[in-house]
């Protein structure tokens, strides 16, 4: 077999043109040999898992016990100990704290004015000794005000506010377990692959099942969604601490629970706090989308707009959201980038906390004074700028001037590039497709990964899913050429244009902080729906790794290697097809493989606009709260994901070993 | 001096008996199947690494043991053994005479807390501590109130010389700055025992020298039991009382600075002392004649002084020189004839 496959470009013909045999003929052959289950995977063969998935939760939640308690008890226990500081959050920065219910309830406080939650945000920014930020988040927040999004944002906010502390703190403690057993590390890994690939809306459904529906189940997907990375983060801090350190700590006669919180901890702090950071921007996606099953918010605002199509309204509040997203995103990383000062000694405690003093003194005078001056309450309403009509206007024109234009665009994409390739897709049979891809899996990590291919393919045909899957691929793979052929040039340009480095670069890490939701707004408004508005969408969305890391790549080339190639009497054009790209490759293969794995995730939210794949599945049971439905095209969608995700890191890896990189 | 007082000096501090250390799943069997002969090469073949090869020696009390060998060879295992920072796979190792083997994880800690000190190559500050506050750490974890272990601290900032640095942060520190911080954390609970592992390796060589001399001045003041390692042989010649030469996790001599450069005891060892020049190394004692009273003078040198440092003197002088033991009321010892010291600088 390995001599086989040795002579590499034959037998990639072969199999291309078998292949291309098998989708012109196929179904002819099925019908001579009476086949058809060669072309159509049969319908009574098609394993019920999601059945058994649902009717398994549907036990655990009517019939569980623990002995002394259900689990249904256990579901309103975590629900209950979520609402709490939830509630509190709410009531301190959106709705005040009221006594009795609904129509008759009477303010016994009011929440913060919106001048002391921008104080409070300011005086954070300031911690962090940035100037230029203290400004940045101040007009953020200002917006947000001016522009009519507070209630919004302030909905949003106590839901990020309390995600994650608590993301962070059980993330912190996985990490920790499993950085101190080896087993469970071995346990964890795998599942938070499986958690990260998982498509949002899949863990949407069991916990809408599970604690209804309502701002507490979004808050608890959130949490689910935005633990991960922190747990991962915590793992790699703690075992790239300089052995010399923990041992240090050792010799200084530590006990093992010194030698964590008084040594490894916070010599790791400053990886952990990049970790905060990506559960704060993963928090905020998530929030966004839970909007669906009743987080509120921004979010809420979005979706409510996109349904109705008011195209003002929603890039409205899918600016405040960007906005938003780049305020908090800004901030966590200079709290990244802090260095602790050197101690003054010798100064009061006045001096010392100053600041906090005035903040609280301001924060109380605020509030006495915004009894008798009602704008310092709220923003006042005849001052709020309503940006909605501008939007509207704005669409308007572009689909009335440019009509034509786009939507020629539209259609010859569809017609020459995109329908092509599901056709192809679609028309290959799915016994010889499975083959293909064991095998790939072979050539690239032998038997190991031939194995995980094989199984995870049949799998998503044993659950009847496979036409969707391949819809799924056509999608991902259309966005993914396109983002690609963009992405790519300009990773090359960052590369060696340091001036277009530093503009891509703000350009690409800014894209990267924006909830996915957001990037659907401006496609549905211009192209309305349907897979062509699903693929802008998601090329937008997984745009960034391509561009970063190709100019990763072609940046950290062996500088010697270029000089070597100068001194042969390269021209720079040979110098970068000749030398830079072809060792940039297993960079950007990594790069190409990330923005798979983000298309993938877009391309579930893209279910909104109208596809007809997977997360269309997915969407579904979330309406119709069917929890096997749901998981079940969820794992397939993540099974797709880790199957072009292990041959990608394969391939990398075989080129890097090759090159000497490794 | 008593009789027992001299009996107590004589029980080495830190003792190894046939200590071995081999890295790899299976290395407890293959190492009792091997009884003893431990073959480097065919413990690789069955996936193991050998750290360290049957090692015995005993550190007495105030002796400054040196550690020398090519990285890897084993050195930083063996010091590491004794700290118990990682268990030994066979042997017997004692710290004042008690089993350190044997101890639980809270004698070890009390061990540690109390009589061990230890010096990093890489430094290991704790980042997010000042000067101060990571030389008051060993103090803190123990258990010691701020007040005491922060005056300790300041002792200890201005032994190693940082006075005025004690609010720094280790990132504003030079390297050399950075290792006098982790030498003063070492010695902050006045431990008996003091391991130094390169300490010195990763600073620029001016640097270096000035901390050999700084660190031979603190230990003539603190007289610690020391195992110092190094892969640097004139650093080890300069500071050893013994010296143990180390190869593939074997001590392939251990003996003092001149009897390692007189008497190589294997090839291995012989490469090294080929290029020192022997003047900076060996003393007066090494090359003078027995006593004789007819032919003395009175021009008197220590029998305990490095030829280098006296050699110019010697040769302007022309004359026979009396050798004198400073330990033992200038007891006159030997005689020394200038031209033994013409041999030793140029005829070799
Ligand atoms: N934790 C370990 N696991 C496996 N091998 C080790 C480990 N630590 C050290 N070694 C091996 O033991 C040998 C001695 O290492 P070390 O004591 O660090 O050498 P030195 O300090 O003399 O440079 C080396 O071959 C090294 O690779
Ligand atoms: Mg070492």
């Amino acid at each position: 077999m390995t001599n086989l496959i040795k002579n590499n470009k034959i037998y990639f013909f072969i199999f291309f043109f078998l292949t291309f045999f098998l989708f012109l003929y196929g179904k002819d052959i099925a019908g001579l040999l009476d086949a058809k289950w060669i072309i159509k995977y049969p319908k009574h063969l098609v394993f019920p898992l999601a059945k058994y998935l649902s009717g398994f939760v549907k036990w655990l939640m009517d019939d569980a016990n623990f002995i002394i308690f259900s689990f249904r008890d256990f579901t309103r226990f975590i629900a209950w100990i979520i609402e709490i500081p939830y509630n509190l959050i709410l009531a301190l920065i959106s709705k005040g704290f009221l006594s009795g219910q609904g129509q008759d309830a009477k303010e016994i406080l009011a929440p913060l004015s919106w001048m002391s939650v921008i104080a409070i945000i300011m005086f954070m920014a300031l911690y962090t000794k940035d100037k230029l930020l203290v400004f940045l988040v101040f007009f953020a927040f200002l917006y947000l005000a001016i522009f009519g999004q507070w209630k919004s944002s302030m909905v949003t906010l106590s839901s990020i506010v309390i995600a994650v502390p608590v993301g962070v703190v059980i993330g912190l403690f996985l990490g920790i377990l499993s950085y101190k057993s080896e087993i469970l590390e071995k346990i964890i890994s795998p599942v938070l692959d499986l958690m990260q690939t998982i498509p949002v809306f899949a863990y949407l459904v069991p916990i809408l099942v599970m604690f209804g529906f309502g701002p507490v189940a979004a808050l608890i997907a959130t949490i689910i969604y935005a633990m991960p990375p922190m747990v991962r983060t915590t793992l790699l801090a703690l075992k790239n601490i300089d052995p010399q350190i923990k041992e240090s700590g050792l010799m200084s006669g530590c006990t093992k629970r010194q030698l964590m919180w008084r040594v490894l901890i916070p010599t790791s702090k400053p990886t952990l706090m990049i970790g905060v950071n990506q559960v704060i921007m993963l928090s905020l996606n998530m929030v966004i989308i839970a909007s669906m099953i009743g987080a509120g918010g921004l979010g809420y605002d979005v979706l409510a707009s996109l349904r109705r199509l008011n195209i003002g309204a929603g890039i409205e509040t899918g600016v405040a959201i960007v906005v938003l997203a780049i305020a908090l995103d800004r901030l966590s990383q200079a709290f990244v980038n802090i260095k602790t000062e050197r101690k003054k000694i010798n100064i009061s405690f006045l001096k010392r906390y100053s600041r906090i003093i005035f903040l609280f003194l301001f924060i109380i005078i605020i509030y006495f004074l915004s009894t008798y001056l009602p704008f310092l309450k709220s923003f006042p309403e005849h001052l709020v700028i309503n940006t909605s009509a501008f939007w509207e206007s704005l669409i308007k024109y572009i689909n009335i001037n440019y009509f034509d234009t786009l939507e020629s665009i539209k259609v010859t994409l569809l017609t020459y590039f995109m329908l092509p390739i599901k056709r192809f897709l679609l028309g290959v049979p799915w016994p010889w497709f499975v083959l293909i891809i064991s095998l790939i899996g072979w050539h690239y990590g032998r038997l190991k990964l031939a194995m995980l291919c094989f199984l995870l393919s049949l799998f998503i045909v044993f659950t009847g899913l496979w036409e969707k899957a391949m819809v799924t691929i056509y999608l991902c793979g259309s966005s993914v050429i396109i983002a690609s052929i963009i992405g790519i040039p300009l990773g090359i340009w960052a590369g060696i244009s340091s001036k277009a480095n530093r503009v891509l670069t703000v350009i690409i890490d800014t894209l990267q902080t924006l909830p996915s939701f957001v990037y659907l707004i401006p496609v549905v408004m211009l192209f309305r729906v349907g897979d062509f508005t699903a693929m802008l969408a998601v090329i937008l969305y997984s745009l960034a790794p391509a561009v970063r890391y190709t100019a990763h790549g072609i940046k950290n080339i062996n500088k010697e290697i270029v000089d070597a190639g100068l001194i042969c009497g390269c021209s720079q054009r040979q110098i970068l097809l000749k030398i830079k790209l072809p060792l940039a490759i297993p960079e950007i293969l990594l790069g190409i493989n990330q923005t798979i794995m983000l298309a993938l995730s877009m391309l579930v939210i893209t279910a909104l606009v109208g596809t007809r794949e997977l997360g269309q599945e997915v969407y579904i049971a979330l309406t119709k709260a069917d929890i096997g439905r749901g998981l079940v095209a969820g794992l397939c969608v993540a099974f797709i994901s880790i199957i072009a995700d292990r041959i990608i890191k394969s391939g990398s890896d075989r080129l890097k070993i090759k090159y000497g990189m490794k | 001096m008593s009789q027992s007082s001299h009996k107590e000096n004589n029980t080495p501090v830190i003792k190894c008996e046939s200590v071995y250390k081999i890295f790899g799943n299976n290395a407890l069997n293959l190492l009792e199947n091997s009884k003893g002969q431990v073959d480097a090469k065919k413990f690789q073949e069955a996936g193991c690494i050998v750290g360290v090869n049957n090692a015995s020696f005993g550190v007495a009390k105030g002796e400054m043991m040196v550690v020398m060998g090519l990285s890897g060879s084993g050195k930083s295992t063996l010091l590491r053994c004794i700290s118990r920072l990682t268990d030994a796979t066979a042997g017997k190792i004692y710290i004042d005479g008690e089993d350190l083997l044997a101890m639980n994880s809270k004698q070890l800690i009390e061990l540690r807390r109390n009589k061990m000190g230890m010096v990093f190559q890489s430094f290991a500050l704790l980042p997010h501590k000042t000067v101060i506050e990571n030389i008051a750490f060993p103090l803190q974890v123990k258990g010691t109130s701020t007040k005491e272990s922060m005056s300790r601290a300041l002792e200890m900032v201005e032994l190693v010389g940082l006075k005025g640095r004690e609010n720094y942060f280790p990132r504003e520190l030079s390297g050399g700055q950075q290792q006098r911080v982790g030498i003063a954390r070492s010695l902050a609970v006045e431990p008996d025992i003091w391991f130094l592992d390169e300490p010195f390796s990763a600073l620029d060589p001016l640097i270096r020298k000035e901390m050999q001399d700084e660190f031979l001045r603190l230990q003539g003041v603190l007289k610690k039991t020391i195992m110092f390692v190094t892969h640097d042989f004139d650093e080890a010649l300069r500071l050893a009382d013994r010296i143990a030469i180390m190869k593939d996790g074997i001590i392939e001599q251990l003996d003092t600075p001149d009897n390692i450069v007189l008497n190589p005891a294997t090839e291995y060892v012989k490469k090294f002392t080929e290029d020192v020049p022997r003047e900076k190394v060996l003393k007066i004692e090494s090359i003078m004649d027995p006593y004789d009273s007819n032919n003395s003078s009175s021009n008197e040198v220590s029998k305990d002084a490095i030829i280098e440092t006296l050699a110019e003197s010697i040769l302007n002088s022309k004359k026979i020189l009396t050798v004198i033991d400073k330990n033992d009321n200038n007891k006159k010892v030997g005689s020394l004839d200038p031209s033994k010291v013409i041999k030793v600088i140029f005829g070799r």
